[in-house]
């Protein structure tokens, strides 16, 4: 355990371990030979079938047939467990639960056969590790190439074959079945069309308009600045009808944010010469962020009324809720965008325009 | 006058006598009644908030101030409301035991009484929410799923979508759900201790409320799949154990596979160590 020497069978002889060679550490290859005889070629050694240590084989050989049996106990269980345990409200007795059935199943089912993948893998590792004699066999690898007489006698054949099928002397049948197999060969091309349509300006816009009404996510309610009289009110809010329509929702949730009269303050901010955030566009200390995260897209709301930060919980980034949703922290590279608001005739919160800026994460096209 | 002195004889005379006595008798006895019991019940609420303002001199006014008017310790908390204080002294926040980013939920040392006390006499020093009744937190007919959908729309991104917690910035963290009674889940709603924004009846109605408690509540008797909960924190601890637990197992196996083995029989004794 302790010695270091060269690799080697006895017949070479051994050198003593060289001073500073650090120590073999688990896990990484034998230091090469000190020199290799190139002119001498090594001599097949004989073939030995059996271990070494019959003892040692021994143990190894009930180890390995230990596992074996394990793997197929646990694999008659898999079967077992599939028959046994029902799943689906129909076939489970009455009042019981469906959920807990499948957990129950799911955990037998993968207990099972994770036992007779690992047995298997485990008795086979030992097998090859502790049964098979450590020898190295030289394969000689042979030429690809087929003798001459077996080249000529298939090309032959295949001008016979050619011959016999008349594809050559009927050119109409030959052009037809090309043609035949043409569109087949062309389809994949065509549905690649699937991935498409691109775009377009649907990634500009979302379906917030002048004078659609803000709801509760949820409760679909609509709401007036009264509802949230209260500093440190947050809610998320979806516009009004579109509660069924995952598309337009993906891109128009919208958290509104109360605050104490003079906390919030920030000068108007431009993008590109496009008014992106202003005061003006709250109502009654209410503010209205998009809740799509700038950098990919989860959804912000994780709103600290201490310190007025918007989180993202997918990367950290972090908002500033009283400063234009300035990006603070983190890898989103641009404020989340404010939501004009208004009152309706109703005195309702509603959008007082749609977003002055793409929300969500960039892409291509943005600019 | 002269027209009831001319039908006293009248034959209905006598019962129009009675009905008009018992209008009169009833109509004293409501008044004085009533008089009697609304008297009676500012009494017990000025006791109750003699007695909390008491409990507060004693136990909140070092850092609170002793009108609850706030230091440079502690905000004032006049305004708060007896739910804030329900919350926070009912979990064992308050009384605080240092200035930390967070109070930890802890065993209250006060009794239910004592906190009511308290929140009536924190009440009575002007606004506020009030602490719900045992039938406004009822989840008895809630609707699950719709609390499910407001929770996970709310509530989810700070608590996680079980309820199990999760971490803020500067320290700060988002408290598991799992041992808040429901009244606490709804003053915390109502209120918005520390970090939690304010989540008033205009916007989650009192109904919806009562929708997310029994959210709450169901979650915490679900079965977890596999026999292990990972603490229902979700990604984090299951990356976690793949990465080290999974990744390690791996890497220990690679290790044993391409180690050398012993030859005890060809003359190389040395075994990697």
């Amino acid at each position: 355990m302790s010695e270091i020497e060269e690799p080697g069978g006895p017949a070479e002889p051994v050198e003593p371990p060289e001073p500073g060679v650090p120590r073999r550490v688990i896990g990484t290859p034998s230091p090469t030979p000190v020199s290799v005889d190139v002119e001498e070629k090594p001599a097949q050694p004989p073939v030995v079938t059996d271990p070494p240590d019959k003892a040692h084989a021994s143990r190894a050989e009930k180890l390995v047939a230990f596992l074996f049996v394990l793997a197929f106990v646990a694999g008659c269980g898999f079967i077992a467990a599939y028959v046994g345990l029902e799943v689906g409200s129909d076939r489970l007795p009455a009042g019981a639960n469906p959920v807990d059935a499948v957990f129950r199943s799911n955990l037998a089912l993968g207990l099972s056969l994770s036992v007779v993948l690992l047995s298997l893998g485990l008795g086979s590792m030992i097998w090859v590790r502790h049964l098979t004699p450590d020898q190295e066999i030289v394969e000689e690898r042979h030429d690809l190439q087929s003798t001459p007489a077996e080249r000529a006698a298939f090309q032959k054949e295949f001008a016979e074959g050619a011959a016999l099928s008349q594809v050559t002397k009927r050119p109409l049948l030959r052009r037809t079945l090309l043609l035949a197999t043409a569109p087949l060969a062309l389809a994949p091309l065509v549905l690649l069309r699937d991935l498409g349509p691109l775009p377009g300006t649907s990634l500009r816009t979302t379906v917030w308009r002048k004078g659609l009404r803000a709801v509760t996510l949820g409760g679909l309610r609509p709401l007036r600045p009264s509802d949230m009289d209260t500093p440190g009110e947050m809610i998320t809010v979806i516009p009004e009808g579109f509660q069924d329509n995952p598309d337009a929702l993906a891109k128009a949730g919208v958290i509104l944010i109360k605050f104490a009269p003079g906390q919030m303050s920030w000068p108007d901010r431009y993008e590109g010469g496009t008014l992106v955030a202003s005061m003006n566009w709250t109502i009654d200390n209410i503010v209205a962020y998009s809740k799509i995260c700038t950098h990919v897209g989860c959804p912000v709301a994780l709103y600290e009324q201490t310190t007025h930060h918007i989180l993202c919980p997918c990367h950290q980034s972090t908002f500033d809720a009283a400063n234009g949703a300035w990006v603070i922290f983190g890898p989103a590279p641009r404020p989340l965008p404010q939501l004009p608001l208004m009152l309706d005739s109703d005195g309702y919160l509603a959008a007082a325009s749609d977003f002055t800026q793409p929300v969500g994460p960039s892409f291509w096209e943005r600019g | 006058m002269s027209s009831i002195i001319a039908r006293r004889r009248h034959p209905a005379a006598g019962y129009a006598a009675v009905a008009g006595g018992l209008v009169v008798a009833g109509v004293l006895y409501s008044a004085l009644g009533s008089a009697g019991a609304s008297a009676a019940a500012p009494a017990q609420a000025q006791t109750q908030i003699a007695q909390g303002k008491a409990l507060f001199e004693d136990s909140c006014s070092s850092c609170h101030g002793l009108d609850a008017q706030g230091t440079t310790q502690a905000p004032s908390l006049v305004g708060a409301g007896a739910a804030a204080v329900y919350f926070q002294m009912s979990t064992g926040r308050m009384p605080a035991k240092e200035l930390g980013a967070e109070n930890e939920r802890k065993p209250s040392d006060f009794s239910e009484a004592q906190i009511y006390d308290i929140a009536a006499y924190i009440a009575s020093l002007g606004g506020g929410p009030p602490i719900p009744s045992a039938a406004q937190v009822s989840t008895a007919g809630a609707n699950t799923a719709l609390g499910e959908e407001l929770f996970s729309t709310n509530c989810a991104q700070c608590h996680g979508f079980a309820g199990a917690g999760g971490a803020l910035t500067y320290g700060k963290d988002a408290p598991p759900l799992t041992a808040s009674t429901p009244t606490q889940i709804y003053t915390a709603m109502l209120t918005g201790p520390e970090a939690m924004p304010v989540f008033g009846d205009g916007t989650v109605t009192p109904n919806e409320k009562r929708d997310i408690i029994a959210y709450i509540v169901d979650t915490r008797n679900e079965p977890n799949p596999g026999g292990l909960s990972l603490g229902r924190t979700g990604t984090v601890t299951e990356g976690l154990l793949a990465w080290v637990g999974g990744l390690g197992f791996l890497v220990l196996i690679a290790m044993w596979l391409t180690a050398k083995r012993r030859r005890p029989g060809n003359g190389e004794t040395k075994e990697e160590s």
